[in-house]
């Protein structure tokens, strides 16, 4: 009995003993007093939610004498014993008795008002353990003194024996190789080395060979991933958008690099770091910024008629709770609306947290592989061993420079900035930049024509000019809206009318045009196919004046140097000014797009500016804006690059250096294509933040500045206010959450539930830890230890407590069921990823490889299609040996999850999620007998026992039963699974089911397995791959 | 303050989340409420097997046992369905008063644009006399069974965020669904069927995607098992090529007694419960086919449903929720995306009301004459209204209006007429 109320002190939390004003009298003032004596109304001047104004009572004097009930006025009124008052509370029944007697002994017992008590929270936050960073305990003394193999296990066992426990014996070797390889890599030990383990233990003695198993897993790549995923749960990771569109986004290079990180152990704070401001990092380079990726898993929404600005909140939110839930373990979301109502965390705290995050380009940049990088490398060193060639063959190169600078400075025409509205209905909103261009964000329709309109006043207009502007914002860099960053203008046309007669309009003959760059004729890639079936292409920059719906001006200069600025000027020899005033109205057609305006199919303008000039002359400038600017600058104060730029500016206008600029092309043109990632990069001016009324983005209230709240470790003087300030602040060995919360997830990895069972949450409204001393000392330890993550593993699986076996004594089913004392090892179905894994790794027909862009696994092809999909999503099943990828590298569609994955309970990455729940249903049952892969596995699995294990029929059912299950059959189990095999054996033979339906093509099966034994066996296989224990760790 | 803040202010003094469930007697609030926030109850003796999804009685006799919730994805035009507005008739053609309009935040249109008078006749039906559209003439015979709405009004005005909103109670996605919380609390009367289950029969899917059924932070098993009204109405529910029924039965035997052996060396109550999970995968095999097996119902039902069996339709959805529930299923949710009319409001509303007014009236009175209707609660409803200004220049369209929009419900204890 004893010990059960232990354990139900175990769940509930620790209570505090006896009666007083928090627990007794607050609620009863609270629930009864309040609504006349509270924050909103004081009547008679009495206001009880507030221990100063209690005390000095009301209209009618003090409300106490401490130790004298009857004469205490709260006393009398509330008992209806007072002379003139009437009985309280007026309204509403009166006090129970029980309620009454509690006032009666608060008072007698002195009626202590504990100080402070208006914010009563605030003591109990000032006690509360996780507010405080872990204090390395000391060891417990336990009685037996053999068991303990770590500090772990003294922890565990000083409980157990207060419970009256003993531990589990150790668990058999293969079981133990079992689980270490479920629990290290998500994979299954194959047959040979289970029996090599064995051979270790006879030769090296036990603990050496599982020492060795032990660093055999942790240096294989596959830990990566395994535990990778665990993070990923927590980053929200997923390859589509979210929302309507649900697009297709390119973050794979995020997932790998959370792989990458775990396989070369980067230390924890590290790793937090990277990912909360990666970019920010001294020496900052690809790796860091990838890293980033972790803010961008929010979801977005790009469906028609919304304000981008409403989802990049909504984002922001996303991000605040991810952060909050993976790294400070505490639910700071609450406070995007109100006060928390918990922890002491205001809700201008949490938009001072907010604000550190506020400042942000979204990036999606291109990225390259290690070889990509070393190619470009060898690029740059070759162009730069022919530039300075130039410099050598030609002794006046710089005086020829300083001219062109000079010319290029004096010959610009003077153009006039034209700020024009939107006139179409919005689909796409346009936002004004600084320098008077316009930012397209939100809904990207594939073929449209934008309609802008400005009033211009000028008497003499005989030119426009469209410039395509680069955006951190837009993919790759823009200018453009396509993947990359690119765009296809199909016509560009402007009308003009007097503002005195808008009605009016005339189209503007445009009699030339020039651009900067125009990509070679080509035709339009096969993402933009629109389904017409007309020849489209791309190319000179005339198509975009030819009245053709099938030409467009083409922009892209292929990979490294397609993401720049362009521009284009369209002159008319006659004067298109109408009057001193005109409207023009300008439309930017981009019909060169695809057929689906929800998929990435748009090859939409991003960002651009339009000018017009009353030069008839007036020509495309073959100097891109951003040199113009470094032009600007005194030489001296260019940068190397800004030098360079400039040079190579120079060396591509001169025609005597046409053979050596053409060699340049040649060499880069072997640029690598790489791939693209969002990332995140720091705006030079910060946002304005400000707390949001109600959490509503369209109620600003007074504006924040970055800061910490009050009741964590704060920041030093004089911070700076940026993300790196914010990322440090989270990993400070002074972080009082931070370490506890990442090795708790690390345990409930191990053990299915953390030593806090509420691992997104260790606030006040968390479950007091199973086991506060141990993980204070995991957390020291990891620390102390340079946040090492695989040591922290090591520390674990080394420990007697995790080798313990996972038998359910009856004992141990009563009294603790949910194993919270761990006087047994764990016993869980694996992850849903593992699922998939294990049945792949069982058949043999498992793809090893790592990393690279999401798997499109086999799934029914009815769910990317309307109705069960909002969009039709191109989910084209993969073929060969990317079919059998782990599940890591599964794409992760958010509106469509993947039915095998979501059915073992796999989140789907709408939010950050860090405990999953383990569920046992029909639905998985279905899944692992049915579904297509799982049967293939099964196939496979017949065939591999076939042809690598012995002749007979128990051999090959042993070693199929091994690659399952990793250990031997009992007699009785393979007495019953031969008895099954005879069954179907001839349940084929008599040709009720076809025997390649099962065995495959019989052509490609050796002669000593003939197809309707490979087909029986398939059927065994089928029954291994669907035992509880197939997917368990046992 | 514009006309629509004071009128958001005089709601929000009135109606709160509180007063709803507390006062109005909603059915459903009253069940899954009582039943969340008291201890975990078990169902009264007697009934069926233990686990996550074991029946759980609530406090107070329910007055709704079970819910079918016809979700109009794309947001219905309220204004030619249920909220007849003679004015707005008159003002046809008509710009906006200023105070109207100042603030207003529309999603495609500028919310100066012209009024838009209803584009369809409107009559009183029924004893109650309620104002239904002419484009409704079948749910006007059961005019009386049902509860109109026509005050909801809601945060969101873009289609996901909306519909996860009507779902699941915020706009930000990660909250449970009301099918989730529904089962989480109350479990399921059936041993054979996923306890929620939803169809989409739209020309789209819903905008919202699975998070609208989604579990959310719930366990994963109570989100929503979408099911095809044609072919396996259930994934991977048949067994693949190679395996006849004797071979499945078979292995399913085989593997119970594998698995029951090892229950016996290790002990864990995890065992048992994938036992009676394979158990269920089998029924499942053989009363997912029975149910979906439309062909064996009475001709005279089929017409009323204007139901074909083997169709992708609507009207085959609406009477496989009747014959989901008949059987114990707790929750069915339909999603029928295919209200957006930006434009062609006239025909898209025509064409629309054809296929679903026959089903969902057929619905009501199939339930009614089976007794279902006292305790199940219908709902019918979109994400948010449309502008009674126009959208387009055709002068036949209508843009997103979250401040107001009608829904109606029926059954449950619902208030009737």
């Amino acid at each position: 009995v004893l010990f059960l109320i232990a354990l139900s002190a175990l769940v509930l939390g620790e209570t505090a003993a006896g009666a007083d004003f928090e627990q007794d009298v607050r609620p009863i003032l609270s629930g009864k007093c309040f609504s006349c004596h509270g924050e909103k109304r004081q009547e008679s001047g009495l206001r009880l939610d507030r221990r100063d104004t209690a005390l000095k009572g009301g209209d009618h004097g003090a409300l106490l004498v401490p130790g004298k009930s009857a004469v205490s006025l709260l006393y009398l009124v509330v008992t209806g014993k007072h002379a003139e008052l009437a009985r309280m509370p007026r309204k509403g029944p009166p006090l129970t008795s029980e309620e009454v007697e509690a006032i009666r002994s608060w008072i007698d017992a002195g009626a202590v008002w504990p100080d402070d008590a208006a914010d009563a929270r605030a003591v109990k936050a000032r006690t509360h353990w996780a507010f405080h960073a872990p204090v390395r305990p000391k060891l417990p003394s336990v009685r037996d003194g053999t068991w303990a193999r770590n500090a772990i296990d003294l922890f565990i066992l000083e409980r157990l024996e207060r419970e009256g426990l003993r531990p589990s014996p150790e668990a058999d070797e293969v079981t133990l190789l079992r689980r270490l390889h479920l629990d290290l890599i998500g994979l299954l030990p194959s047959v040979q080395q289970v029996d090599q383990y064995l051979e270790e233990i006879a030769r090296d003695g036990k603990q050496r060979a599982y020492d060795a198993a032990v660093e055999r897993l942790l240096a294989s790549p596959h830990y990566g991933e395994r535990w990778g995923r665990h993070w990923l749960d927590a980053a929200r990771y997923a390859d589509s958008d979210g929302f309507e569109k649900d697009k297709l986004r390119f973050i794979w290079n995020y997932r790998d690099w959370v792989v990458r990180a775990f396989n070369r152990d980067l230390p924890y704070d590290q790793f937090v770091v990277d990912q909360l401001a990666g970019d920010e990092r001294p020496d900052a380079d690809q790796e860091s910024r990838i890293a980033t990726g972790f803010l961008r898993n929010s979801m977005l929404n790009e469906e028609g008629g919304i304000d981008p600005e409403q989802f990049r909140m909504d984002a922001m939110f996303d991000r605040m709770d991810a952060v909050g839930k993976s790294v400070l373990g505490l639910t700071i979301q609450c406070a995007q609306c109100h006060s928390h109502k918990f922890d002491p965390l205001t809700q201008e705290e949490y938009y001072r947290l907010f604000a550190f995050l506020n400042n942000d380009h979204e990036e999606q940049r291109v990225v390259y592989t290690p070889l990509d990088l070393q190619q470009v490398a060898d690029i740059r060193r070759r162009v730069h061993e022919l530039e300075d060639g130039i410099r050598h063959t030609l002794p006046d190169w710089e005086k020829r420079l300083g001219e062109w600078e000079e010319q290029v400075k004096s010959d610009a025409t003077s153009w006039t900035v034209v700020v024009p509205h939107l006139l179409s209905e919005a689909d796409t909103r346009f936002y004004e930049q600084k320098d008077g261009s316009l930012l397209g964000l939100g809904y990207a329709p594939t073929q449209f024509d934008y309609v802008f309109q400005a009033v211009v006043k000028a008497p003499e207009l005989h030119a426009v000019r469209l410039e395509l502007v680069p955006d951190p914002n837009l993919p790759c860099g823009g200018p453009g809206r396509s993947i990359w960053g690119t765009c296809a203008l199909t016509e560009f046309k402007v009308e003009a009318a007097a503002e005195s007669e808008p009605g009016k309009k005339s189209q503007v003959a445009f009699t030339g045009v020039t651009a900067d760059y125009s990509n070679p004729k080509r035709a339009l890639e096969s993402i933009f196919d629109d389904r017409s079936g007309r020849s489209r292409v791309t190319g000179p920059v005339e198509y975009a004046m030819d009245g053709k719906d099938e030409t467009a001006w083409g922009i892209d200069a292929g990979p490294g140097r397609r993401n720049v600025d362009r521009n284009a000027v369209f002159v008319a020899e006659k004067n298109f000014a109408a009057g001193e005033s005109t409207i023009l109205t300008f439309h930017i057609v981009t019909n060169h797009g695809g057929w689906n305006s929800d998929d990435n199919q748009n090859n939409n303008i991003g960002r651009f500016r339009l000018c017009v000039s009353s030069s008839p002359k007036a020509k495309a400038s073959s100097v891109p804006k951003h040199v113009r600017e470094i032009l600007d600058l005194p030489r001296e104060s260019r940068s190397p690059a800004q030098t360079v730029a400039v040079f190579t500016c120079w060396r591509k206008s001169q025609e005597d250096l046409r053979e050596v600029n053409g060699k340049i092309d040649a060499i880069e043109a072997g640029w690598p294509e790489g791939s693209s990632t969002l990332t995140l990069a720091a705006r030079e001016e910060q946002r304005a933040t400000t707390i949001l009324k109600r959490g509503d983005w369209l109620k600003p209230d007074r504006s924040v500045t970055p800061g910490v709240p009050a009741f964590l470790h704060q920041l030093p003087a004089g911070y700076a206010p940026t993300r790196w300030t914010f990322a440090r602040w989270l990993v400070d060995p002074k972080a009082p959450t931070t370490a506890r919360v990442f090795t708790n997830r690390v345990w409930q990895a191990y053990f299915g539930t953390g030593l806090v069972d509420t691992p997104e949450d260790f606030g006040l409204q968390s479950t007091a830890p199973s086991h506060p001393e141990l993980l204070d000392w995991l957390a020291c330890e990891f620390t102390d230890g340079g946040w090492g993550v695989k040591a922290l593993h090591r520390r674990i699986v080394s420990s007697s407590t995790y080798r313990q076996s996972s038998r359910v004594t009856p004992q141990l089913a009563t009294l603790d069921p949910q194993n919270r004392l761990l006087a047994r090892g764990a016993r869980l179905r694996v992850e849903g990823e593992i699922v998939h894994d294990v049945a792949l790794a069982a058949s043999g027909l498992l793809d090893e490889r790592l990393g690279g862009a999401g798997i499109f696994a086999p799934a029914p092809a009815f769910l990317f299609q309307p109705p069960a999909s909002y969009g039709p999503f191109n989910w084209i099943d993969a073929v060969g040996a990317d079919r059998y990828r782990r599940a890591l590298y599964t794409f992760r569609r958010r509106s469509t999850p993947y039915p095998p994955l979501l059915i073992f309970d796999t989140p789907n990455g709408d939010f950050s999620c860090v405990r999953r729940s383990r569920s046992n249903t029909a639905l998985q049952a279905l899944t692992t007998l049915n579904e297509p892969v799982f049967f293939e596995c099964a196939k496979a699995l017949a065939r591999r026992a076939s042809a690598e294990s012995g002749p007979t029929l128990e051999s090959r059912i042993a070693y199929a039963f091994r690659c399952v299950l990793s250990r031997q059959p009992t007699p009785d189990e393979l007495a019953e699974l031969s008895s099954f095999y005879e069954r179907q054996k001839s349940r084929v033979a008599e040709g009720w089911v076809n025997a390649s339906d099962l065995a495959g093509d019989p052509a490609t099966l050796r002669a000593s397995a003939p197809p309707t034994q490979v087909a029986a066996l398939a059927a065994v296989a089928r029954i291994l791959l669907n035992l509880d224990e197939a997917i368990t760790k046992e | 303050m514009g006309i629509h803040d004071l009128c958001a202010e005089e709601r929000r003094r009135y109606v709160t989340r509180r007063w709803f469930f507390r006062d109005c007697g909603v059915g459903l609030g009253s069940i899954a409420l009582a039943s969340l926030f008291g201890e975990g109850l078990r169902g009264a003796a007697g009934s069926v097997a233990p686990g996550p999804f074991a029946p759980r009685a609530p406090h107070f006799a329910p007055r709704a046992k079970r819910v079918i919730y016809l979700f109009m994805a794309g947001a219905p035009s309220h204004l030619e369905l249920f909220d007849y507005k003679p004015q707005l008739g008159k003002l046809d053609g008509k710009l906006p008063p200023p105070d109207l309009v100042k603030g207003y935040r529309a999603a495609f249109i500028n919310p100066n644009s012209r009024f838009l008078g209803p584009k369809f006749k409107f009559s009183r039906v029924g004893k109650s006399g309620a104002e239904l559209s002419e484009l409704l003439p079948r749910l006007s015979e059961v005019a009386d069974d049902i509860a109109i709405v026509k005050s909801m009004h809601t945060d969101a005005f873009n289609h996901a965020p909306g519909q996860i909103l009507m779902n699941t109670g915020s706009q930000m996605f990660g909250r449970p669904s009301l099918g989730s919380w529904v089962t989480y609390g109350l479990g399921s009367e059936t041993q054979d069927l996923p306890a929620y289950v939803v169809f989409s029969t739209g020309a789209k899917g819903p905008s919202g995607g699975s998070s609208n059924w989604g579990a959310g932070f719930l366990p994963t098993s109570n989100g929503g098992t979408l099911f095809r009204t044609g072919g396996d109405p259930v994934l991977y529910l048949s067994s693949p090529r190679g395996i006849d029924a004797a071979m499945q039965k078979d292995a399913l035997e085989t593997i119970r007694s594998l698995n029951q052996r090892r229950l016996g060396v290790v002990g864990d109550p995890e065992i048992a419960a994938r036992i009676s999970a394979f158990e269920m995968a089998y029924r499942m095999q053989s009363s997912a086919p029975e149910l979906m097996d439309l062909s064996r119902e009475p001709k005279s039902v089929l017409e009323m449903y204007g139901a074909e069996p083997g169709k992708p339709t609507y009207a085959n959805a609406c009477l496989l929720a009747r014959r989901l529930v008949e059987r114990g299923v707790r929750f069915v949710q339909i999603f029928h995306e295919a209200w957006d009319q930006h434009g062609n409001l006239t025909h898209d509303l025509k064409k629309n009301c054809a296929s679903t007014d026959q089903p969902t009236a057929a619905l009501i009175k199939d339930l009614k004459s089976r007794g279902l209707l006292e305790d199940t609660l219908v709902v019918w409803g979109g994400e948010f209204g449309r502008t009674p200004m126009v959208q387009g220049g055709g002068n036949d369209g209508r843009d997103h209006h979250p401040n107001c929009f009608s829904m109606w419900m029926a059954g449950g204890g619902v208030k009737r007429g």
